[in-house]
């Protein structure tokens, strides 16, 4: 089975986010990145299928020289081969992404390509949606279970409310949600074999963002609240100002 | 320049769903600003009995196609829906009716929708706006991103643009409008393939009835310090008793108390309710990533310094168990008069 996982660099989730003096994006400073936690399910997935099915796991990204140590990790966890696909820049929008990644997704001829459903720093959830466009394959995603056999694919995805269970066959695109799997920690063995793992660079194809970012700002702080300390006591004084103030009751 | 905006409205067994309301009101507010006229597309089955309802919204014209005269397109039969079709109906009536401008609720169903639709349509794309203004003729969005810890204003570099609004931040509001013409769509102009079914959705399945954290005006929610699962009871009395959904921290999900699908967080869902209320939880800044945009914030905690009180807009120290309880009897109280 020959499949691949798109992975990207995103920063940590507790990092407490500050914008540049460029008012566009975020500072980097003291920021530390990590494989996008989505991307996690995605690899383990990977590397769970290769167990079952045979083949190989190859980590893809699309970036600039940053994007390697998301290919690195995902090395750790199993994956044997990645392919960097190199931006010049470091502003790039969703659709740059997608359509970078199926260019070079068109000639793999992938069983399967495993996203997370979204990256944390953008939270677009469009990329896999946009890549099954480009490649006109069908993609799945929300994926919190997945089973292929043969070349029949029936997964479950989340929706508000409940869960679909959706039916195609391969080729197919997957988009990882929480809970599709328990990704694996690497261990000592993995890390010192993903020192030598080759990761190929191509150049990318396409430039030209579709969307322009005009500002980013931090949502607006929140006054100081009314914090009562009288424990069940304060109770009524609570819900009459939810009433009358907040007006939420 | 002048904009045509398609609005898509989602309905179920023949009704529309509260996102349909607020997409059109937002979209009907963005016509009248900016001078665009206001089409409003319908996939669903037997509808046409509500178009009243999406009239007093501001919809004045509606295309309806039917949803089984989609799936009889298909190679085979036997499944609820297919969203590729849906993203190619879509797609082809904003093309035929000369539409640049689509917009989606972003429900599940949407959010599947709009990077299938940019790329058909060659459009810019904004997922989960959460605020829309009309800038020299550009519609500018704000969108949250970093989980919510920071907000973009974004333009699009293309006169064509597909978005979706974030559920339950535009409120639906009726306008002053009666008339709405109802035109059938005739599938058969639509050029369907088999490749707009290559993946369907066989079943629904409903998780037992609870209201969706994602969907709710109101959410409770409990962590760590309710010490148990079994004590969660407290949590969903509380929900109850002022007809709202229990949402769950990391750590509750993590430790196997609560379902992940109640998980509200980085790694959650995010929601912006009227009111949410946050019990045992600490304040992680994953989790608060998950909730800030609530518009009315309720913390109690009995550590005085836990940084939930920091984001609320009222709370109480203090015990949980005795909280909790006297919460949900004055609710009751004032919820029944």
């Amino acid at each position: 089975m020959k499949i691949i996982v798109c992975v990207s660099l995103v920063p940590d989730s507790t990092t407490k986010v500050k914008v540049s003096d460029s008012q566009k994006s975020i500072d980097e400073s003291g920021v530390s990145y990590i494989l996008n936690p989505y991307d996690e399910f995605a690899v383990e997935e990977a590397l769970k299928l290769k167990e079952k099915n045979g083949g190989e796991v190859i980590a893809v990204s699309f970036g600039t020289d940053k994007a390697k140590d998301a290919i690195k990790k995902s090395f750790q966890m199993g994956a044997e081969k990645g392919v960097l696909i190199k931006s010049s820049s470091a502003d790039f929008d969703t659709f740059t992404v997608a359509k970078n990644l199926s260019d070079y997704l068109k000639g793999q001829n992938a069983d399967i390509i495993l996203f997370g459903k979204q990256s944390i720093d953008f939270d677009g959830l469009l990329v896999p949606s946009m890549v099954s466009e480009f490649l006109n394959i069908p993609s799945i995603s929300v994926v919190v279970k997945l089973d292929i056999e043969g070349d029949k694919v029936t997964a479950e995805r989340e929706v508000e409310g409940g869960k679909e269970i959706v039916e195609a066959t391969l080729p197919i695109i997957i988009g990882a949600q929480k809970g599709l799997n328990e990704p694996r920690y690497p261990n000592l063995k993995s890390i010192m074999a993903a020192k030598s793992k080759p990761i190929e660079e191509i150049p990318a194809t396409y430039t030209g963002n579709t969307v322009e970012i005009i500002e980013m700002k931090l949502p607006p702080a929140k006054a100081g609240g009314k914090i009562f300390t009288n424990g069940k006591d304060d109770v009524a004084e609570l819900v009459r100002l939810l009433r009358e103030e907040a007006k939420v009751i | 320049m002048s904009n045509k905006i398609l609005a898509f409205v989602e309905s179920k067994d023949g009704k529309f769903k509260n996102s349909a309301f607020e997409v059109v009101t937002e979209a009907n507010k963005i016509a009248t600003d900016s001078g665009a006229e206001l089409i409003v597309l319908s996939i669903g089955t037997g509808v046409d009995a509500e178009a009243k309802n999406l009239a007093s919204y501001g919809a004045k014209k509606l295309f309806s196609v039917d949803l089984a005269d989609i799936n009889s397109k298909a190679p085979a039969q036997g499944f609820q829906y297919s969203p590729s079709s849906f993203a190619k109906v879509i797609s082809e009536v904003a093309g035929s009716q000369n539409a640049n401008i689509i917009l989606l609720s972003g429900t599940s169903l949407g959010k599947d929708l709009i990077g299938r639709i940019a790329v058909k349509t060659n459009s810019s794309v904004f997922n989960d706006c959460v605020d829309l203004k009309i800038k020299d003729g550009n519609i500018i969005a704000s969108r949250p991103v970093y989980a919510g810890k920071s907000i973009i204003d974004v333009k699009a570099n293309n006169d064509k643009l597909v978005l979706s609004l974030r559920p339950n931040v535009f409120k639906a509001h009726k306008v002053e409008n009666e008339n709405i013409d109802i035109e059938k769509v005739d599938v058969n102009t639509l050029n369907l393939n088999e490749k707009d079914f290559s993946s369907v959705v066989k079943e629904i399945v409903v998780s037992n009835e609870k209201l969706d954290v994602a969907e709710a005006d109101r959410i409770v929610s409990g962590g760590r310090g309710l010490r148990g699962p079994e004590n969660f009871n407290l949590i969903e009395d509380l929900a109850a008793s002022i007809g709202g959904a229990t949402g769950a921290s990391r750590a509750v999900v993590d430790a196997g108390w609560r379902p992940h699908s109640e998980q509200v967080g980085q790694t959650g869902k995010t929601v912006s309710p009227s009111l949410y209320i946050a019990c045992g939880i600490s304040g992680a800044i994953q989790h608060m990533a998950g909730m800030s945009s609530s518009k009315c914030i309720v913390a109690i905690n009995k550590d005085k310094d836990a940084p939930i009180f920091q984001i609320a807009n009222y709370g109480i120290v203090g015990d949980v168990f005795e909280i909790i309880p006297a919460l949900t009897d004055e609710f009751k109280k004032v919820v029944s008069n």
